[in-house]
């Protein structure tokens, strides 16, 4: 058999690539895409958008890279441990020495602003005058620290930290925390729903019993007393969550693993030997694909407003963390600083719409009778 | 409405069909035009994808539109163009007087509404009123299409009835209002050959008694030849030939026509060879399914799916199983290939395979291979045609360096007849005769000393069905194949078995070489099967089935 050319191998079937047409159809869907994808880089790249340390310091000829690397403080005469380039002995030290490069905005979300222009919550820089906002700074207007970078824009939490700063980092934590919690619990959801619909009978009576029964635990009474516990850190509150949430997909995995493992290439698959694991992968699990994608983002939704609220009740991540759901708490305690909770309010809401959209279009692009328009 | 010009009752003039998609529109129907008389029966006849079912909806408007659109023609039902109809007119004619009666009765039928409620709506639609009258027309209607004791069916739902019933309830819904056109859109193709006769039956006397005009639209030209008084003969949107059903059959005219009359499975089976090694050999099959009853679920009874069946199947040899469905063909055909369990011993290639557990029945799965009925369900939709083909070696011969693998596949596809240039496409740019070469390719790359064959001809068109027989001879033949083929359609088994079985309700019923059987059947029940398939005619007495 003399050997064909390779045939050029499509990346995307025929099916995926309608699907992905009938997407970037969707207007609203394909843009929400779009700006949720730059939000979302910009927020994992929090770290070197808003940092109380430089991005790079030249200092005696040396270049040092402080967003990545604690350097001591004795390495610019000094003696902590860790260098706090806020402060102005610091600053003029290497500016001596050197250069140094910051970030648009010099706050991480834990900094507080020791020179806010009004006791903590300061107002956001827009509202004050030139004046006002450098009223703490020793030289006034003509401060050389009273700039740009230096400004709360949308004013300081009651601890006097940045509020763009932790929007930032709150929206970077609630999405990963979110995009973690969908995925892990579609993993364990799709796998029991899997094993449900392909082996059915006894297997898949008693594991829906022992779901029925499981989620009839309260979730939150859960979390209360856990959290009177242990602390409830980040991997802490994933665990307990996915604990409950993992049921989500199983009832549309089953159904789709009930329907498909009668089918006629399932039967063939069978009588060619193809074991059962690879049955399932291969020929079950692009079928339930589609539900699973579909649900996904609604999912992640449902998992950043569960952290959310939990945060703002307080059973959620513990102090220090930024969350979005303690700027909201902050906006309730703080009703005269409108700023801490119209910014929450925000962020949650455009990126909870943004998903929405997002999921809309995923779910419309996968329904086989939008074929045609 | 009257019938103003005195001219034919249906006159399509230049129809076409338009179907928007992704990219434009598609042309499924251009330029057909034909006449149909007052109680006359026209067929629509040509294979899948010919527009023959298209043209039928059309006249009663029921396509998806807009999707759908008419970019030319005229449908003149009594002189009234029913094209530019509004909606409320079309509601008076539908179900009134043009009614309809689609393939698979089982779909038709609303499966939550009783009978008596589905045909009485139907009546009550149209003007009956009065629960007492309308439930003495649905048992007239009842009795007329022949269900048997009609007062105790009222209120059976339609999973209660057999296929060859619910095809009667829907011919009486058809008729509850005396149409004047009667469509029957492939009414009996879902249907046994037995029943299949039964119904054409029954369409031609209640034609006879109402004097309805029938549209009849099927694939099968012995159908026509036998039912029909004129023809019309369609392939890709085009009406090819057309008249009457004698003149026509004596002497077609067009090319399609004369290769549709020669599409046939024909040819001879191979000849019995007693000496040839033994493949498969079973003794007293069975395989029953327990009924279980009560709080604990203690088994009652059973159902005997298959009912001890024996035979010996040899290389290079095929044994046709044929029955009505229901008659266990499928499940002997499962069992063999150990999909079902199943007791009394099989034996492969001289080792009992009855009683492994799977994973001791892998390595012999490569000798034992199947092709089933539905080639559109048989191929996995979201993998490359390379990778159907290819998946038996990946289980079989792991060892094989992804280049030897594609080797092979090329190979397998050469061997039935496809282009391996076209291995990295997907199941759904297939037809359905090229979908049937590919699960054929899937078993023949692993090289079997079995195949177990379940009707993989019943889904495909006439002249398809012919290529696939000729494909399977020639695999056969060359490879001294034991094939086990199962099937309801004598036409094909005649052409491809040596020796036959013939199941009736998990029982054989009769056995012998294939030539005899054909010959002289012993049994009531063969030759009423017989008589059906090669005659469309109807025994009565032997098939219990209404």
């Amino acid at each position: 058999m003399a050997t064909l050319p390779a045939a050029k191998r499509p990346w995307l079937s025929p099916v995926n690539r309608r699907r992905w047409q009938n997407f970037k159809a969707n207007r609203r869907g394909w843009w929400s895409f779009w700006i949720f994808l730059v939000l979302f880089v910009a927020a994992l790249l929090s770290n070197v958008i808003a940092n109380d340390r430089p991005l790079v310091v030249s200092y005696k000829g040396e270049i040092l890279f402080p967003v990545l690397v604690d350097y001591p403080e004795e390495k610019f005469g000094g003696f902590l441990a860790i260098t706090n380039y806020r402060d102005p002995y610091n600053r003029d030290e290497i500016e001596n020495n050197g250069w140094m490069i910051w970030p648009p905005i010099r706050y991480s979300f834990d900094t507080p602003n020791t020179e806010a222009p009004t006791p903590a919550p300061s107002p956001p820089a827009f509202l004050l005058s030139p004046a006002q906002r450098c009223a703490a700074y020793a030289d006034g207007v003509n401060a050389k620290d009273c700039i740009f970078g230096n400004m709360n824009w949308l004013g300081t939490d009651d601890q006097g930290r940045d509020v763009v700063a932790r929007a930032l980092y709150g929206f970077r934590i609630s999405v990963l925390f979110g995009l973690t919690l969908a995925i892990v619990s579609s993993i364990v959801g799709v796998a029991i729903g899997a094993v449900q619909g392909y082996y059915g009978g006894l297997t898949d009576l008693l594991m829906q019993r022992f779901i029925e029964i499981w989620n009839a635990v309260p979730t939150l009474y859960l979390l209360i007393i856990v959290s009177s516990v242990i602390a409830p850190s980040f991997l802490v509150l994933l665990l307990i969550l996915l604990a409950f949430s993992w049921t989500h997909l199983v009832g549309v995995v089953r159904a789709e693993f009930l329907r498909a493992r009668n089918f006629e290439f399932v039967r063939a698959a069978r009588a060619l030997g193809v074991g059962n694991l690879t049955i399932m992968r291969r020929h079950l699990l692009p079928n339930a694909m589609v539900a699973t994608l579909t649900f996904l983002p609604f999912i992640l939704n449902g998992s950043i407003t569960t952290l959310t609220s939990l945060d703002y009740l307080g059973f959620g991540l513990p102090a220090g963390y930024p969350s979005l759901g303690e700027l909201l708490r902050q906006g309730k305690t703080n009703v005269f600083a409108p700023w801490l909770g119209i910014t929450g309010f925000m962020v949650v809401a455009v990126m909870l719409s943004l998903l929405i959209f997002i999921g809309e279009a995923v779910r419309d692009a996968f329904d086989p009778r939008k074929t045609f328009q | 409405m009257t019938d103003s010009t005195g001219g034919p009752l249906l006159s399509v003039r230049n129809l076409s069909v338009a179907f928007r998609n992704e990219g434009g529109e598609t042309l499924a129907v251009s330029g057909v035009s034909f006449d149909l008389q007052k109680g006359r029966t026209l067929a629509v006849v040509g294979e899948s994808g010919s527009g023959k079912s298209v043209t039928a909806l059309s006249v009663v408007r029921l396509l998806p539109y807009p999707a759908a659109r008419h970019p030319s023609g005229e449908i003149l039902f009594k002189g009234h163009d029913l094209l530019k109809a509004d909606e409320a007119e079309l509601r008076t004619i539908r179900g009134a007087d043009i009614t309809m009666v689609f393939q698979e009765p089982m779909t038709s039928l609303n499966p939550l509404h009783s009978i008596e409620r589905q045909i009485g709506e139907i009546l009550k639609l149209h003007g009956a009123s009065g629960d007492a009258s309308v439930r003495r027309k649905v048992i007239e209607l009842l009795t007329e299409v022949g269900i048997p004791d009609p007062e105790s069916r009222l209120s059976a739902y339609p999973h209660q009835l057999s296929g060859g019933q619910r095809q009667r309830v829907m011919i009486a819904m058809a008729l509850a209002n005396a149409p004047d056109l009667l469509i029957a859109d492939e009414p009996t193709t879902a249907l046994d050959v037995t029943v299949q006769a039964q119904i054409l039956t029954l369409l031609k006397a209640l034609q006879a008694r109402h004097g309805m005009a029938i549209l009849f639209i099927t694939h099968d030209l012995g159908i026509v030849e036998r039912f029909a008084d004129d023809v019309v003969v369609m392939t890709k949107g085009e009406v090819v030939e057309s008249g009457p059903t004698a003149k026509v059959f004596a002497a077609p005219k067009h090319a399609y026509t004369r290769h549709l009359m020669a599409a046939a499975p024909k040819g001879e089976p191979p000849v019995a060879a007693p000496e040839a090694p033994v493949i498969v050999e079973a003794d007293q099959l069975r395989v029953w399914f327990p009924i279980k009853a009560g709080f604990l679920r203690r088994t009652v009874g059973h159902i005997k799916a298959v009912d001890g069946v024996d035979f010996k199947l040899r290389a290079g040899q095929t044994l046709g199983v044929v029955g009505e469905s229901g008659s266990g063909k499928t499940t002997l055909g499962l069992a063999l290939l150990r999909l079902i369990s199943s007791e009394g011993p099989i034996v492969v290639l001289g080792r009992r395979i009855d009683g492994l557990d799977s994973s001791a029945m892998r390595p012999l799965r490569r000798d034992v291979q199947a092709v089933f009925q539905d080639p559109y369900g048989s191929l996995s939709p979201r993998m490359t045609v390379a990778d159907i083909v290819g998946e038996g070696l990946s289980v079989h011969e792991p060892g094989l360096s992804a280049d030897a693998r594609d080797a092979r596949v090329v190979e397998a596809l050469v061997e039935v007849g496809l282009d391996p240039e076209t291995r990295h496409r997907y199941p759904h740019e297939f037809s359905g005769g090229q979908r049937q070469r590919i699960a054929i390719a899937r078993a023949m790359v692993l090289k079997p000393k079995f195949v177990m064959l379940d009707e993989p001809t019943s889904a495909l068109d006439m002249s398809v069905q012919a290529q696939v027989v000729d494909l399977l001879r020639d695999l056969q033949a060359r490879h001294g194949l034991a094939y086990m083929f199962i099937s309801h359609d004598l036409k094909v088994v005649k052409a491809l078995a040596n020796d036959l079985i013939v199941m009736k309700d998990g029982k054989v019923v009769e056995a012998g070489p294939a030539a005899e059987v054909f010959a002289a059947p012993k049994q009531p029940y063969t030759r009423a099967l017989m008589a059906a398939a090669f005659r469309l005619e109807s025994i009565g007495g032997v098939i219990a089935d209404g």
